[in-house]
Parts: structure tokens; C-alpha cells; sequence
């Protein structure tokens, strides 16, 4: 990129300048005529110059003496009053026009300075996608972010200004100058001599400022870096209680910071005030002198009033140019710092990231690599000229003891590590040459810390596919002429014109023709990566729209149908409790018995419950609005008993307790308040909400009878008969009968709650409603409900256990030539990391892996081991799979 | 049966006698009741320990594998605790044991046992004098084996 913001800015904007440029200098000649018709509207109608005949001519044009003075337009003769009226309007229209001419301006301004801006983020993101991997160790990406968004703003704001503005200003300041001149020449020279100071003076005096300004951005973006750090090292600060510490840190900044900026403002404001005084002294010069020249005859008012009018529009574009400069100088100087940080050694060669013209061949013949060497930042060589050959076919383990090199080797087949020196071929292709159509697609890398992408497991398992736009995406006529625009406008601002809605997925690498096949290729990958079970249990969590899928809600009663026979026949049909409008479910929760059904948004929702009146209004009236919050205090009471001695961090808080450990004072308080006092209202709905949490048959505080039961049901039938208009639909009930589409598949197929106190009852009714899903053939539809749940920020919503699956099972997908798996089953245990690799090995059978292995013993799945050491290769053990693939090393 | 019940059960073994009542309210809280019929299984030898029991009603029979088929050795009353030495000191489970009758019993989790260990150090120090007294039984009855072993081998 060029380092110089103007270079950059004459580059990719230079025909639009000129076009703004063309209109402003058209738009001048009005701006002087703006200037000049308040003399002529004065000296003229006014004062009646040049109508003592009684009529005046004006807009005739005449040549200048030496352009032969000939007479071309006669023009108009007016009285005086006609004169008055007829100059007035034409003033007004100048008006309209200079105003038209700056709305064009403007606009054009910013219509450029906002493809620019476009243009320049997206060259930074740009190189940021270039970046080598290993630049991303010394880069914040709080700060990267940051620079992107916030830093480059306001040069995207100076770009329309950077060559129009001066221009605009300097025009009207030199044409009010000249005008000025015109009228009186020694006043000109005043106004000149104040401009002069003006332009000179206060931009040296600012200087400083922007110095002052480049260490405060520079600070703040240190800031943002700090912030992010200690957002990311939460749970490390708490544990080392150094928040403390991190406190002095962020004052220290942020008091640096507030002297850099008031130092800003003492000098900002001294300038301001100069400015000003500079303004405000010409025209006690121009009253003082012209006023006298006036008196004595050598100036017309009407040229006074004219004078004085121009000098008034003076300031204000000398001011504007001022500030342009500083602003110039200001945005260089960002941009320049910006540019600085997204020009790092080794930036990927943009050809290499280009898409691919024709299908990328396979890959065949040799791994390869020649006295390869691997360095640090430091120069410590971590890989010292090691070279190694094996088939691209057979499976490698990469062996050796942490840190002597074999995670470094594995990252440099991937080409996430450029060796120095030394060679690394594939198939006779160099890789550090090679395009990353090729090696992203024929290689595929996994490691530990592999990014979840924040959208469903389907998407971040088909991410990996989405190399470049296959086919457009189906659009109506007038979607498309929308589409074209934006296309047009894309490419105007430099971007990559790619379609984001077209068809990226490659469905011929998963074997199949049509998106449809595609659940079949990624329940594939999932059962390899021992992914699906995991994936099963979220469809389970999931809802389904039962308009869109009517076929598959049946089939889910029928489940619900087929688990009942299935306890039945087991003889224990008591370990589900299945909801019966009729009957207290004695496992669940008062609130839950009272709903009977799922609450659809907040109205009903668990927080909501006891704020919500028309419930109340029926609690009331079935006399049980007392007996629950009497049931909620004698919870309050105990609660309060059992954990208050208890530190606010007790793990059994967070398990057992009703009440959290910072609200507990506040109950103690409703407590006391029960017995004095009388509650408040809100004492009221918290006590409620406790008491809408209760479950007897867990919690066993022995606060149920049978005419609680009896009046709850009553009170059940009074909401789901009375619940008004405006609240229909946000109960979805229970109906043996019915999918209910608020409730997830899982409890539509239980339609009951699982029984506490009996032994193992949640794993046997687990394993009976696998076998109903199975029965009904409904297991993969639950894998593609599944496959539809959001990852979550970063994957968070998925154990790292999950997401280390998935960051595998993603490039299995991709069917590569090669593939690295370095460290990335490292949060799995031992068994388990070592079954999935298994598996994995027999799904590539005859197809190039290379695994780094903490052990020391080589299983026996891999072809051959490379043993590294110290960053060298000492010696190459054979593996006990084809022989025929086991080769010496060099 | 309601927790203060649970409660009474709990407070009537040695090692919580002498615990602040509150402190073994919480137990019983953050613990479970189960119901287990006649004949079912409470755990099995060489399972995980994951929980201890109080058998709050019915009694349990300690069984112990034979070629022939699981064998009762001993039994345990209503008021035992039971399975308690797992969970100290994280063995799978060392016997099988099942519900001789109908019994209800306290389930008492891994974790909540030893954080509640954790808070009361009186509960470590009455679990270990109770340990102490086991041991010592223990080993007067191998004295005990040994001499008679030893009479016999002289006979």
C-alpha cells in the first residue's frame, strides 16, 4: 500500500477529484457575482446612482477597451424601483445556485470519501488476510480492530475534503480577496497582510498539537490492547487477585492520557483564541480606515458595504483552509501509523490467494522437505536443517518430545511456518510458492485453538468447503438490477467482487449433487470424530416449527407414544410422570403445574410469572396468591438457615440453592418485613417466584398438600380458560395429543418430567427414548436439528471437548490430499483422542495423515514415525503398517 | 418423608452427631432420596464411588461373588451408612450391595459430602475416630484369625 495518504488518494481517486475540482471552479464566477450584487443593489436602486434620468440599463455586456469595446448585449433598462426588485431576485437566485453548487459539492465529496474509506478498510482487511500466520502472534487483535474501524474513520471523512476543499476555500477566499482589492486597494492589502499572519502563524502554533495528538491516539490504542488483555485474562486476575494491580496499570494509562489531552486543550484553545482576535481586528480596521476613505470621497459606501460583506465571508474559508491543513496533517500522520501496522515482513503474495481458474489436481508423489529450517522471532531455530521424505499416501507420526520440534514441522506442512532456509516440496510443487487454492484444498491443517465460527455446527462444518463462488445465487429481475448496482459500486470501491450469496459449497468434494445429499456426508465426518452422540443430544434440545415440518411432529407423537409402551412393557411406567391436565405432577415445579404448558416469550416466562397480573388476579381469587407466598417465605426461611454461613462463593450456591448468595440479605430484609411491617409488593412477586421454582418430590421440604395440589389445579384451569386475547399463544400447552412447538423434541417425545428418587432414572429413560427415536426412524432428522444449533461466540455454547471435534471433523470434510492434525485433540481424554484417531486413520486409508503424538510408543495404525528432537531429526523409526510405504529417511 | 426426617436419620450416625444442625440440613439438601425395590441394586463391586447412603427404611444385603453366583455376607440396618469409605478415598466400589427389602435410602454425592468435609473439619475428625475404631476391630479380629490359623496349623 503506499505509504503517503496523498499518493494513495491521487491513485484510486484521482478522475473523481478531477471532476470534483471542475465543479468547483465552475461554481466561482457565481460565488464573485454572489459578492458583487449587494454593491450594485446599493449603490444603484438604493441610492439611487445612475437613475436620475429615471431608468437605468443593467446586464448589458460590453468588451473590455482592449478587446475592441464593442457592444454585445444591450440589455435591460429599469426604473428604479423595477431595478430594486428585478437585482434583488436575481440576487436570491445566486443565492440558490451557490447553495446548489455546495449541495453538488458535497455530495460528489462524499460520495468519494466514502468509497475510499470502503476501499481503504478493505485493503486492510485485506492484509490482514495476508498476514503471515505467524504475524499474529505480536498483533493485539483488539487493536487491528480497532485501527479498521475507528482509526481510518475520520480519513474516510478528509478524503473528499483532501483536494476539493482547498480548493473550494482558497477559490472563495482569493475571489473575496480580489474583489476586495478591486474595490480598494490599500484595504485589500490589510485584509492580505491578516490572511498572511493568519496562514502562517496559527498552523506553526498547531504543530505541536498534532504531535500531541499522534502520542494520545497512540496511547488510547495502547489502551483498548490493555482493556482487551484484561477481558481475555478475567479468571487469571481473579485467581492471582492482581486485579489491584491491573487497576494501578489503567490509571496510570488513563492519567497519562488525560495530560496529554488537557495539554491539547490549553493549546488549542490559546490558538482559538488568537484566531479569533486576528478575525476580529480587520474589521476594526476596515470601520476605522474605510469608514475614512469613505468620508473623504475615495470609497462609495456602496463599496464599503460591499467591502465589509466580502471580508465578513473572508474568515471563514481562511479558517476552513487552516483547519483543512491541520486536518491534513492530522489524518497523514493516522494514516501513516495505521499503514505502518499492516505492512509486516512476508506478507502473502495476493496472487496466491486468488481464486482458482480451473479444478486444483490432486496431489500425488512425495512429501518432501531439504534442510529446512525454522526460526523465531529471536532466532532460535526451532527446526535446524532437517530434511525427510516420506510418501504423500502414507501415515506419518510425528514423534518426539514437546517442543523438539514436531508441532513446528506439522505447522510447516501446512505452511503456517515459512522455513528461512531450505526446501519443502509436495509432490515435486514448492509450498512456499504454491497457491492457497492448493494447499488450502490438498492440505488441510488442524490444531488445538482452531476457530468456531458463531453460526450452526452445519455451517462450521461446511465452512471449510467455501473456497470460492461455484454458480450465482437465484435472484428475481429486480433483485438482480440491485445486485448489479451493488456489483458496480463494489467494484468502483475496489473490492473483491465476490458473492456471498452465491453457491460456494463444493458438493462435488462431498460426493454428492444437490445440497440435500449434504446431511449424509456430515453425519459421516460427525460419527468418525465420535461427534454424533453429542450432536444427537443438542437435536434433542431443539424445537421444531411443526408448520414446516408437519410429517416429522407426527412422527415425534408417535415417539412420544411408542416410549410410554416401552416403560410400560418394562414395568416401570412410573419413571416418567406424564402431564395430565387433571393431575398435580408431582415432578414439576409449582410454576410449571400451574402453566401447564410452555411459556412463548417473557409473559409467562419463570421471571415474569409472578408479575404477571392476570395470573395473579386468578391466584387471588383461588385464595392461593397467600399460600404460595407463605410457601415462599417458609422457603426464604430455610434458605436462609442452610447457606447462611456459607461463603458467597460456596459451590452449593450455585447447585442447591433457590436464592443467590448476593440476594440473600435482601430476603432476610422481606423476611423481617413479613413479620413487622407487612410486604411490598415486589417482596410479594420475589416470594412467589420462589415459590413457583418449588418441586416437593426434590426439594422435600414437605410444603405440599393434597388442598394445595387441589387448588393449584383449579387455579390451572382458570388460566387456560379465561387467558385473554392478547396473551393467546404465549402458553403453548400440554396436549397428549399435540406437538408442542415450544418445547424441545426431547420433552415433546417424554411429555412428562422423569421421577426423582428412583435410581438411575434419567439414564434409563434416556436409553428408552434412543430406542423410540430409533424405533421411529427419526434419528436423522435429530442429527439435522442438531446440526442446525448455534455455536455460540467463539463456539462457547459447545464444550472444548466439542469444539475440538468439530475443528477435525470440518477438514475431514474437505477430503484433502494431506492431512496435519497437530495437537488438535488435545483436550479430549487420552481414550477417547486416541479411538477418534483411529478412526480417522481407517477413513483415510490410502490417503496422506500426519499426526504429532505426545507419546512414545508408536501405534501400530501409522505407516511410519519421524522422531523429532531438539528441532533435529535424529533418527526415522518404521512403523508396523505397509511395509511397502516405509522408507529410510534422508 | 420430608428433610427434617432426613435430618433426625442423618444426625442419629456417629460422625454427625455432634455437626451443627443447619450444617446437615444443608447435607440432606443438596443430597437425594431413592426409593429401591426388594432385589434391586444399590451399587455394584468395582463401580465408581460416586455417592454414599443412609438407609433411611428397609434393610440392605452386603453380597460377595462366589463361582457359584453372588453370595449375602452380611447386612446392613436401617440407620447404616453405607459406601462411605469410596468416596473418601476415590476406590471403585470394594463389595456389591442391593435392597434386602423395600428401601429408601439418602443419597449422599461425592462432592457434597467432601465440601461439606471441607466447611466442618469436626465431621474429618469424627469420621476419623470412627475409621480409627474400625480399624482397630479390624485388626483385633486378624489377631484373632491368626492365632486361631496358627492353632490349627499346630494341631
Amino acid at each position: 500500500m503506499e505509504d503517503k495518504l496523498f499518493t494513495y488518494l491521487w491513485r484510486h481517486s484521482r478522475a473523481e477529484q478531477f471532476r470534483v475540482m471542475a465543479v468547483v471552479l465552475c461554481s466561482l464566477p457565481f460565488y464573485y457575482l454572489l459578492l458583487d450584487l449587494p454593491k450594485l443593489i446599493v449603490n444603484g436602486p438604493i441610492q439611487g446612482k445612475g437613475f436620475e434620468e429615471g431608468a437605468a440599463t443593467y446586464f448589458g455586456i460590453t468588451l473590455p477597451g482592449w478587446l475592441s469595446g464593442a457592444t454585445l448585449f444591450e440589455g435591460f433598462t429599469y426604473t428604479q424601483l423595477q431595478a430594486l426588485f428585478v437585482l434583488s431576485g436575481v440576487f436570491l437566485s445566486l443565492v440558490i445556485v451557490n447553495g446548489l453548487f455546495k449541495l453538488r459539492i458535497n455530495t460528489m465529496k462524499g460520495r468519494m470519501g466514502e468509497r475510499l474509506l470502503r476501499r481503504l478498510r478493505y485493503d486492510l482487511v485485506d492484509r490482514v488476510l495476508r498476514f503471515p500466520p505467524s504475524h499474529f502472534r505480536k498483533t493485539k487483535p483488539a487493536e487491528v480492530a480497532s485501527m479498521v474501524k475507528d482509526e481510518v474513520e475520520p480519513i474516510g471523512g478528509f478524503i473528499g475534503e483532501a483536494i476539493a476543499t482547498p480548493l473550494f476555500l482558497g477559490g472563495q477566499a482569493l475571489t473575496a480577496l480580489i474583489f476586495i482589492l478591486v474595490q480598494s486597494f490599500w484595504l485589500g492589502l490589510v485584509a492580505f497582510a491578516v490572511v498572511l499572519i493568519q496562514g502562517i502563524i496559527i498552523p506553526r502554533m498547531r504543530r505541536p498539537i498534532l504531535a500531541l495528538g499522534r502520542k494520545r491516539q497512540l496511547q488510547a490504542r495502547e489502551l483498548a490492547g490493555r482493556v482487551a488483555e484484561i477481558c481475555e485474562g478475567a479468571s487469571d486476575i481473579h485467581a492471582l487477585d492482581t486485579s489491584n494491580y491491573e487497576r494501578a496499570d489503567v490509571s496510570r494509562r488513563l492519567g497519562s492520557i488525560y495530560d496529554i489531552r488537557f495539554e491539547i486543550y490549553q493549546r488549542k484553545f490559546f490558538v482559538k483564541f488568537l484566531n479569533n482576535f486576528l478575525a476580529q481586528v480587520t474589521p476594526f480596521i476596515f470601520y476605522s480606515v474605510g469608514g475614512y476613505l469613505a468620508i473623504m470621497g475615495d470609497l462609495s459606501i456602496g463599496q464599503l458595504v460591499a467591502v465589509i460583506a466580502a471580508y465578513k465571508d473572508l474568515p471563514a474559508p481562511i479558517k476552513d483552509l487552516i483547519d483543512w491543513d491541520l486536518q491534513r496533517h492530522d489524518v497523514q500522520i493516522k494514516y501513516e501509523q495505521v499503514i505502518e501496522q499492516f505492512n509486516p515482513e512476508g506478507l502473502t503474495d495476493a496472487a496466491l490467494q486468488a481464486p482458482a481458474d480451473e479444478p486444483v489436481p490432486p496431489l500425488a508423489g512425495d512429501v518432501s522437505a531439504f534442510h529446512a529450517t525454522i526460526m523465531d522471532d529471536s532466532g532460535t531455530r526451532l527446526l535446524d536443517a532437517v530434511s525427510f521424505t516420506f510418501p504423500l499416501a502414507a501415515h506419518v507420526a510425528f514423534m518426539g518430545p514437546p517442543g523438539g520440534g514436531k508441532e513446528v514441522a506439522a505447522a510447516m506442512l501446512a505452511r503456517q511456518l515459512v522455513p528461512r532456509s531450505g526446501t519443502l516440496t509436495i509432490g515435486g510443487i514448492a509450498l512456499a510458492s504454491a497457491p492457497e487454492s492448493l494447499t488450502g484444498r490438498r492440505i488441510s491443517y488442524v490444531t488445538h485453538d482452531s476457530f468456531v465460527l458463531p453460526h450452526t455446527i452445519r455451517e462450521n462444518l461446511l465452512y471449510g468447503l467455501k473456497n470460492q463462488p461455484l454458480g450465482s445465487s437465484a435472484r428475481s429481475a429486480a433483485e438482480e438490477a440491485a445486485h448489479q448496482a451493488r456489483l458496480a459500486e463494489t467494484i468502483r470501491a475496489g473490492n473483491a467482487p465476490y458473492d456471498p450469496d452465491a453457491q460456494w459449497i463444493d458438493f462435488a468434494l462431498l460426493g454428492c449433487t444437490s445440497p440435500d445429499g449434504i446431511d449424509a456426508a456430515l453425519v459421516r465426518v460427525l460419527e468418525t470424530v465420535l461427534l454424533t452422540d453429542d450432536i444427537f443430544r443438542l437435536g434433542l434440545q431443539g424445537r421444531i416449527d411443526a408448520d414446516e415440518a408437519p410429517e416429522l411432529a407426527g412422527r415425534i407423537l408417535e415417539a412420544r407414544r411408542d416410549l410410554k409402551e416401552r416403560l410400560t412393557a418394562r414395568g416401570t411406567p412410573e419413571l416418567v410422570e406424564p402431564f395430565d391436565v387433571h393431575r398435580f405432577n408431582r415432578q414439576a415445579s409449582i410454576g410449571e403445574n400451574l402453566l401447564f404448558g410452555t411459556p412463548v416469550g417473557p409473559a409467562f416466562a419463570h421471571a415474569g410469572l409472578a408479575e404477571n397480573g392476570f395470573v395473579i388476579g386468578i391466584l387471588r381469587e383461588t385464595g392461593l396468591e397467600e399460600r404460595l407466598i407463605d410457601l415462599g417465605r417458609q422457603i426464604a426461611e430455610t434458605m436462609l438457615e442452610l447457606f447462611r454461613d456459607l461463603p458467597p462463593d460456596h459451590p452449593f450456591f450455585a447447585q442447591y440453592s433457590f436464592i443467590a448468595a448476593d440476594e440473600l440479605p435482601s430476603f432476610q430484609q422481606i423476611l423481617q418485613r413479613a413479620g413487622r411491617t407487612g410486604l411490598t409488593a415486589s417482596d410479594r412477586a420475589r416470594l412467589l417466584t420462589l415459590a413457583f421454582a418449588y418441586v416437593d418430590a426434590r426439594h422435600r421440604l414437605g410444603l405440599v398438600d393434597d388442598s394445595l395440589r387441589g387448588a393449584i389445579l383449579s387455579a390451572r384451569a382458570l388460566i387456560s380458560g379465561r387467558l385473554p386475547e392478547n396473551l393467546k399463544g404465549a402458553i403453548a400447552f400440554h396436549n397428549a395429543q399435540e406437538f408442542n412447538e415450544a418445547s424441545s423434541v426431547e420433552d415433546n417425545i417424554l411429555f412428562g418430567r422423569v421421577a426423582y428418587g428412583v435410581p438411575d432414572a434419567q439414564t434409563i429413560v434416556s436409553n428408552l427414548l434412543f430406542e423410540a427415536i430409533k424405533a421411529m426412524g427419526l434419528e436423522p432428522q435429530v442429527l439435522r436439528i442438531g446440526l442446525d444449533f448455534q455455536a455460540g461466540s467463539a463456539g462457547k455454547r459447545l464444550s472444548p471437548a466439542q469444539r475440538q471435534k468439530l475443528a477435525l471433523a470440518r477438514v475431514l470434510l474437505k477430503d484433502p490430499d494431506l492431512l496435519i492434525v497437530n495437537g488438535a485433540l488435545v483436550v479430549l481424554d487420552p481414550r477417547e483422542a486416541r479411538e477418534v484417531m483411529e478412526r480417522v486413520l481407517k477413513a483415510r486409508k490410502g490417503k496422506g495423515v500426519v499426526w504429532t503424538l505426545t507419546g512414545t510408543s508408536l501405534p501400530p495404525a501409522f505407516d511410519r514415525a519421524l522422531e523429532f528432537s531438539g528441532g533435529r531429526l535424529p533418527d526415522t523409526r518404521a512403523g508396523q503398517g505397509e511395509a511397502g510405504l516405509t522408507q529410510a529417511a534422508k | 418423608m420430608s428433610i427434617n426426617e432426613e435430618v433426625e436419620a442423618l444426625r442419629r450416625v456417629p460422625f454427625f452427631a455432634a455437626v451443627d444442625p443447619a450444617k446437615i440440613k444443608l447435607l440432606a439438601f443438596a443430597s437425594e432420596q431413592q426409593s429401591f425395590a426388594a432385589g434391586a441394586t444399590i451399587f455394584r463391586e468395582g463401580d465408581p464411588g460416586d455417592a454414599a447412603y443412609l438407609l433411611l427404611e428397609g434393610e440392605a444385603a452386603v453380597m460377595a461373588a462366589a463361582p457359584d453366583g453372588l453370595h449375602k455376607v452380611a447386612s446392613i440396618p436401617r440407620n447404616a451408612f453405607l459406601g462411605e469409605i469410596a468416596i473418601l478415598c476415590n476406590i471403585p466400589r470394594t463389595a456389591t450391595v442391593v435392597a434386602a427389602e423395600p428401601i429408601r435410602a439418602l443419597k449422599i454425592g461425592k462432592d457434597a459430602f467432601l465440601q461439606l468435609m471441607r466447611d466442618v473439619p469436626q465431621i474429618a475428625f469424627e469420621l476419623m475416630r470412627e475409621l480409627a475404631v474400625r480399624l482397630d476391630e479390624t485388626t483385633d479380629r486378624l489377631r484373632e484369625a491368626q492365632a486361631r490359623l496358627k492353632k490349627a496349623g499346630m494341631a
